[in-house]
């Protein structure tokens, strides 16, 4: 099926013939909630939360010591290595602790942070604006990019300067800027969109300089008709606007990219190896921050939406806690609801409020919480097959998850699954299948490192990044998954074991204390 | 709040569960089954009641033998389904032991030593009433006498159309002399196409609402359709033609119902297809040179074996490979 798109801001009509992608799903997308509203800055919370790792990759290295007094948009922890981004204070204030606490990462119970009480000031450090972004090398303009610690803020977190830098080691033909909110509830993009089209499309245009890309397109969604006028303003002809049919998961880097231009991402490689290079709205209009003004990535829109008292899209510091966000739109705490960082089909369960927004977060999204159907043995009924947007076997994958029988999903394919979560959703037997596959992957990632011997699994580690780290989940919660990626480098079973048990007897004691502050906070 | 149990994304479903597809299934045998009260009496009624009371018996037993949680399997509505289908392939003139025997066995034999639910690989409605005709191939093939034939007489028990001619083609009989008989109707065996005519839109109901795929009804209608042309073709005195052949005996219901059983069938998109040509040919040839007038169930066994084969060829090429 072909849709044929008109460009407008042409003299001639240019039509591009869209494509269609296997499976997905369609469902009510719940955006009027949110996507009505405008944004508004979040006040300065109590408590500035860092993770040192926002982004798939390495975590970055601390730079500050506890009791320093950072400002605004000041370096505090620096990129280690290439497939690292640095780290940036959110707000002026006194760093109070640099330690475990809990992340919003499927799985894994806590990271290093580093904490800062906001003085109030919002005082920033010195930034330098780039003039002209056409004049210079392309090379440098990925410099800025990286020093402004900009990772994908779609969702995965990929750092995007490695983005740019595979894209200019590789010749790219057309840069794609995903606008695309597939996920139901989420609306930050349409609304950054809506309110910031100037600053996406001129970051679209830094992003094509750096990767000196032949042509240029921008997608939104078709039920995103306000993004798209807004966007049509400010383009040119050099930049192609399209809109696409409102399917999940059309914002899927792989599916995007089989829709726009019909060509399918090779399984286990890249988009650059098809020479497309993709990036998110948001990161677009980052770049532009970071080229035009010098600043840093230090806050995003996030959309808060469920059953909160009033649903929006807010504009907020990394580092602010969920919490905080949540009290914002007028939301008590209850024990019938779930809070999900992220969508309903992607996004993670956050079991501890205090888990700070990081780079990646789009939604915060709180739900009822429902009665689990019982899980029912497979029928072989094929729906997930139908719906699966990467042509993978669902139920076969399952069974060999299941069964433990690592080397068979591997033929399956199990690495190019995306956990869109499309085939737990139809399944009638209320499978949670894609759970099973991210155990069956962090099983067999674990046991190849093992294999692999210490150093040599660094290496295949730091290459594997970012297909693995993002989806490495434990299923069975957090005991065997607080393994952080330096410490499963780790091949002798009985450190991991005890590194484990460590691992789990901080996680406990960090609750307990945060529980015992949250309740002084009450009192006090 | 922190010790919430940390649960998986997806964190919404559609909603489907095994039980509602099974109550579809049986929605969807409705037409069918009242068709054929309607033309055999409401001995068909009868049937699949004896047989969904002994198809949860026999499933309560064996949840219990193997300890498993009952209500949730009981409830899951595919014993229901097996039974009734079992009931429609059965004539309303069987008497119930044999019937209890067919369930049984099918719900043993096929699907709780193969694992229960999701495990078995023969269709146990199929493999049930294969079991019993083999046991008692007379009983089986009795069947009571169209309504409109029967004028008054209460049942009479007679010959099925495929049966029929069957019969009179090994006594030498033409195609064009056989059909002109009372027992055919416009296209196929008289009665007969109208509750194949009936499983087929209740069969339909279900592609559209998608329980099942169009693939393997696509493919068994297909295969008689292939073959059954050639050969009538070819010869039209010996090989009856293939509106008779898709419009009798349990063609329609094989093709909608019982060789889309989802446990048993193939699941990959082509393998579907060729799953369904596999039982649309070994029906045509069992009916046309076989013992038993009708071959639907055997050749759904014979392709429910063949599935395994079948799936590991078939598989879909996956995004970028
Ligand atoms: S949807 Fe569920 S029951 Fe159906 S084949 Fe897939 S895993 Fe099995
Ligand atoms: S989660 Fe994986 S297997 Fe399931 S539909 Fe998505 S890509 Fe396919």
């Amino acid at each position: 099926m072909g849709l044929d798109q008109t460009k407008p801001g042409m003299n001639t009509q240019v039509t591009r013939q869209l494509h269609n992608f296997h499976g997905g799903l369609v469902f009510e997308t719940y955006k009027d909630i949110t996507s009505k509203i405008v944004a508004i800055q979040h006040p300065l919370p109590q408590k500035i939360i860092l993770p040192l790792r926002q982004h798939i990759g390495i975590p970055a290295v601390p730079v500050v010591k506890i009791g320093d007094y950072v400002l605004k948009g000041q370096l505090i922890a620096r990129a280690d290595g290439y497939v690292s981004i640095p780290l940036h204070a959110s707000t002026s204030g006194k760093v109070i602790d640099i330690g475990d606490y809990p992340v919003p990462h499927a799985g894994k119970a806590v990271a290093t942070c580093i904490v800062i009480k906001p003085d109030g000031e919002e005082r920033w450090a010195d930034i330098e604006p780039t003039e002209n972004f056409l004049s210079i090398d392309p090379k440098q303009l990925q410099e800025i990019i990286r020093s402004s610690g900009i990772a994908g803020l779609g969702g995965a977190g990929f750092p995007a300067h490695v983005k740019l830098n595979e894209g200019v080691v590789n010749v790219v033909d057309t840069l794609i800027i995903n606008g695309v909110e597939c996920e139901p509830y989420i609306t930050c993009d349409d609304r950054l969109i809506r309110e910031k089209a100037h600053y996406v499309v001129a970051g679209t245009r830094m992003i094509r300089h750096a990767v000196q890309a032949r042509q240029c397109v921008i997608a939104v969604e078709e039920d995103m008709p306000e993004a798209y006028a807004a966007l049509a303003q400010w383009i040119d002809d050099d930049i192609e606007l399209i809109k696409v049919p409102t399917r999940y998961p059309s914002g899927g880097e792989k599916q995007l990219i089989q829709v726009i231009t019909g060509k399918e991402v090779p399984s286990g490689g890249l988009a650059i190896h098809i020479g497309i290079v993709m990036h998110n709205v948001a990161t677009a209009a980052a770049v532009y921050r970071a080229v035009t003004r010098g600043e840093p990535v230090i806050s995003r829109y996030v959309t808060i939406t469920g059953k909160v008292g009033t649903p929006r899209n807010l504009q907020v510091l990394l580092g602010t806690p969920v919490s905080d966000c949540l009290r914002a739109c007028g939301y008590e705490h209850n024990e019938n609801h779930r809070v999900i960082m992220g969508g309903p089909m992607m996004g993670i369960h956050i079991n501890n409020p205090d888990i700070p927004v990081i780079k990646t977060t789009n939604c915060i999204l709180v739900k009822e919480i429902q009665p689990i159907p019982a899980e029912m043995p497979c029928i072989r009924c094929g729906n997930c097959v139908d719906v699966c947007p990467i042509k993978l076997l669902p139920q076969q994958l399952y069974w060999h998850a299941r069964s433990e029988n690592l080397e068979e999903t591997k033929k399956f394919h199990i690495f190019d699954c995306i956990e869109c979560g499309c085939c737990s959703y139809v399944c009638p037997s209320h499978i949670p299948l894609v759970q099973y596959y991210r155990y069956a992957k962090t099983r067999i990632a674990a046991e190849e490192r093992k294999r692999e011997g210490a150093d040599h699994a660094r290496q295949r580690f730091m290459q594997r990044q970012h297909r693995l780290e993002e989806e490495a989940q434990e299923k069975l919660l957090p005991q065997v998954s607080t393994i952080s990626e330096s410490d499963s480098l780790i091949a002798d079973p009985d450190i991991i074991k005890s590194y484990i048990e460590a691992a789990v007897a901080r996680t406990r004691d960090k609750r307990h204390q945060s529980r015992i502050t949250d309740l002084e906070d009450k009192d006090g | 709040m922190a010790d919430t149990i940390l649960l998986s994304s997806p964190h919404k479903h559609d909603g489907s569960t095994i039980r509602s597809i099974m109550f579809k299934v049986c929605m969807a045998l409705l037409p069918g089954l009242l068709c054929n009260i309607w033309y055999f009496g409401p001995g068909v009624m009868w049937q699949c009641l004896y047989a969904t009371v002994f198809a949860l018996l026999t499933e309560a037993i064996l949840l219990t033998v193997r300890k498993r949680d009952l209500r949730l399997f009981l409830g899951d509505g595919t014993a229901i389904v097996t039974a009734w289908l079992f009931a429609l392939m059965i004539s309303p003139l069987v008497p119930w032991w044999v019937s209890l025997t067919g369930i049984s066995f099918g719900l043993v034999f096929a699907k709780h030593l193969y694992g229960g639910l999701g495990h078995n690989l023969f269709n146990p409605a199929a493999t049930g009433y294969i079991f019993v005709l083999l046991c008692f191939p007379v009983i089986m093939n009795h069947w009571p006498v169209m309504r409109e034939l029967s004028a008054g007489i209460d049942v009479i028990s007679g010959a099925t159309p495929l049966g029929d001619t069957q019969t009179r083609l090994a006594a030498m009989d033409m195609i064009s002399e056989i059909q002109i008989g009372p027992l055919y109707g416009m296209f196929a065996g008289a009665g007969w196409e109208w509750v194949n005519l009936a499983y087929l839109a209740g069969g339909c109901w279900l592609v559209i609402s998608g329980i099942i795929s169009w693939r393997i009804p696509f493919g068994v209608a297909g295969g008689v359709f292939v073959v059954s042309t050639l050969f009538s073709l070819y010869n039209p005195d010996l090989y009856a033609s293939p509106l008779f052949h898709l419009f009798s005996g349990g063609t329609m219901l094989g093709a909608f119902f019982i060789a889309t059983d989802p446990v048993t069938a193939s699941t990959t998109p082509r393998g579907k297809i060729i799953y369904g040509c596999l039982i649309g040919l070994i029906a045509f040839v069992l009916r046309t040179w076989g013992a038993y007038p009708d071959g639907i169930a055997f050749a759904v066994l014979i392709a429910n074996a063949a599935v395994p084969l079948i799936d590991r060829y078939t598989r879909p090429n996956i995004l970028g490979e």
